[in-house]
């Protein structure tokens, strides 16, 4: 048996540990510009 | 076995059990990195003084001559996507993703050099055309990998991977000013140093991506899936990438995209100015930073939104929504501007930008819609020309246009109206090829054998 065919679940940790990867930087990305834009609109 | 059949296609075939939602953020790695781009005017002003340190000094480049690394890129986006659009498809997302990462990361190093030796000419091959291809070829590696895995919501798939790419701005220029600061000294500017790291940062951030991606098996479906009955816009067939190009649709599409982003980039370059300018007393600089800023914020969050909308009103529609909703909103503008109408301006253009950034993200599923899945990533990258293009016409017509009136007396804050009117009547044109769109022609469908032949996963 190809070793692609042996079934195995993605795990909840690395669901979060991909997705906190690009979520994380984006997410301080985002709000930086966030609180920079209200800021200058005061 | 070579080193390199690691990036396989047949290697990257996902196992049973493997889950689809890793393969958004593996696609975000590599969108978030080659969405620096819209970030790298926080260059322009330290390339000017790489040698006067405190100011320009004679020998030092010129901003006209840095606004060249930008469009230079842009350019070359468009370029290697139609080019290599093909290759990227037969090979996979893997391969492509890593080919993006050399690409990327390189030309970051070697702008790096062209900076550090003060050659302008490096600079240019380094990011604009080497970094260039790098921003083309990421762009459409994992595009069809996620149609492929997500044929229930393909247009919210695809909705998230180009987000990050309007994303990646946000992190890319803070990480930039940040690293300038550490890098500089009083009588250094730490660009190059600040290229390296973030060619290096790029490139491994961007292998994480082609580490976790994966392509769903021959059959695949998800769980539950019950693929919906045949739509008169809604093909289950497949048309070839070269076929696509004699259809009219193809460049019915075509049409569609670009009027919609020249209407939007044009803006989105002078939109703080034209803040200003409109609202004389009013609007000051740094309210006009701050209406950029919100401006980039709905630039990427409508490539979420109105990808995920277009899911369950359709491609066609999603884009008359673009078309009708624009004509009215560039028609306000004038009116917002008369009136002194601050708020007004400000929502007219957060839903203009939005509609912008939704039109790129709607247009892989529009054209799996129209051509089906099998090439869409390289119909894709033929599709990006039309960013090219639009990007000459857009910020063209706008300063153009405003310099015309200024030139014939207009006063400053009426300058822009004339625009506005133009952008309105690009986006009527637009409706109209729009309407156009049928189904394709069974005539330019692949035959079953060819689809076969060309591995039809």
């Amino acid at each position: 048996m190809a070793p692609n065919s042996e079934f195995r679940h993605t795990t909840p940790l690395e669901l979060a540990l991909a997705w906190g990867f690009v979520g994380i930087p984006l997410t301080w990305g985002v709000i930086e510009t966030l609180l920079n834009a209200l800021k200058l609109f005061k | 076995m070579s080193l390199f059949s690691v990036l396989d296609r047949e290697r990257t075939v996902a196992r049973p059990g493997f889950s689809r939602w890793m393969v958004p953020p593996a696609a975000l790695c590599v969108h978030l990195c080659i969405g620096e781009a819209y970030a790298f005017s926080v260059f322009n002003l330290p390339m000017t003084k790489l040698l006067g340190i405190t100011k320009s000094t004679p020998d030092d480049w010129k901003l006209t001559q840095l606004g060249w690394i930008f469009s230079l890129a842009i350019v070359f986006l468009g370029v290697s996507s139609a080019v290599f659009g093909r290759w990227v498809e037969e090979n996979g997302p893997r391969r492509s993703m890593v080919a993006a990462a050399f690409c990327w990361g390189g030309g970051f190093l070697i702008g790096a050099l062209g900076v550090s030796i003060h050659n302008l000419w490096l600079v240019y091959l380094g990011y604009g055309v080497l970094g260039g291809c790098g921003l083309g070829i990421g762009y459409i590696s994992p595009v069809s990998t996620l149609i492929k895995w997500f044929p229930d919501r393909p247009g919210m798939a695809t909705g998230m991977a180009i987000m990050g790419f309007g994303g990646g701005a946000f992190i890319a220029a803070p990480l930039s000013v940040w690293l300038m600061h550490r890098f500089s000294t009083p009588t250094h500017i730490g660009v190059a140093e600040t290229f390296v790291a973030l060619g290096i940062i790029y490139f491994c951030f961007m292998l994480v991506g082609a580490t976790i991606v994966r392509v769903p098996a021959p059959g695949w479906h998800p769980e539950g899936y019950i693929a919906p009955p045949p739509r008169k816009l809604v093909t289950d067939q497949n048309v070839h990438v070269y076929q696509a190009l004699k259809t009219p649709q193809f460049w019915l599409i075509w049409w569609v995209l670009c009027l919609n982003v020249t209407a939007g980039i044009g803006v989105l370059g002078q939109a703080s100015a034209m803040s200003q300018e409109m609202f004389p007393g009013r609007v000051g600089p740094i309210a006009a930073a701050g209406f950029v800023g919100l401006m980039s914020l709905f630039n990427m969050g409508g490539r979420f939104t109105w990808a995920t909308i277009s899911d369950y009103l359709g491609r066609k529609n999603t884009y008359m929504v673009f078309f009708l909703l624009g004509i009215v909103l560039y028609c306000t503008v004038p009116h917002a501007g008369r009136g002194g109408n601050v708020p007004l301006f400000v929502v007219c253009f957060l839903i203009i930008i939005s509609m912008y950034g939704g039109s790129f993200s709607t247009l892989p599923a529009y054209l799996k819609d129209m051509f089906g899945t099998r090439y869409v990533g390289a119909i894709h990258g033929m599709m990006l020309t039309a960013w090219s293009a639009a990007g000459i016409f857009g910020p063209t017509l706008v300063n153009y246009i405003r310099q015309y009136q200024i030139n014939h007396a207009v006063p400053k804050a009426d300058a822009y109206n004339a625009t506005m009117y133009l952008m309105a009547g690009l986006l009527v044109i637009g409706f109209f090829c729009n309407l156009a769109i049928k189904q394709v022609d069974k005539r330019h469908h692949m035959v079953e054998n060819e689809a076969d032949a060309v591995g039809v996963a």
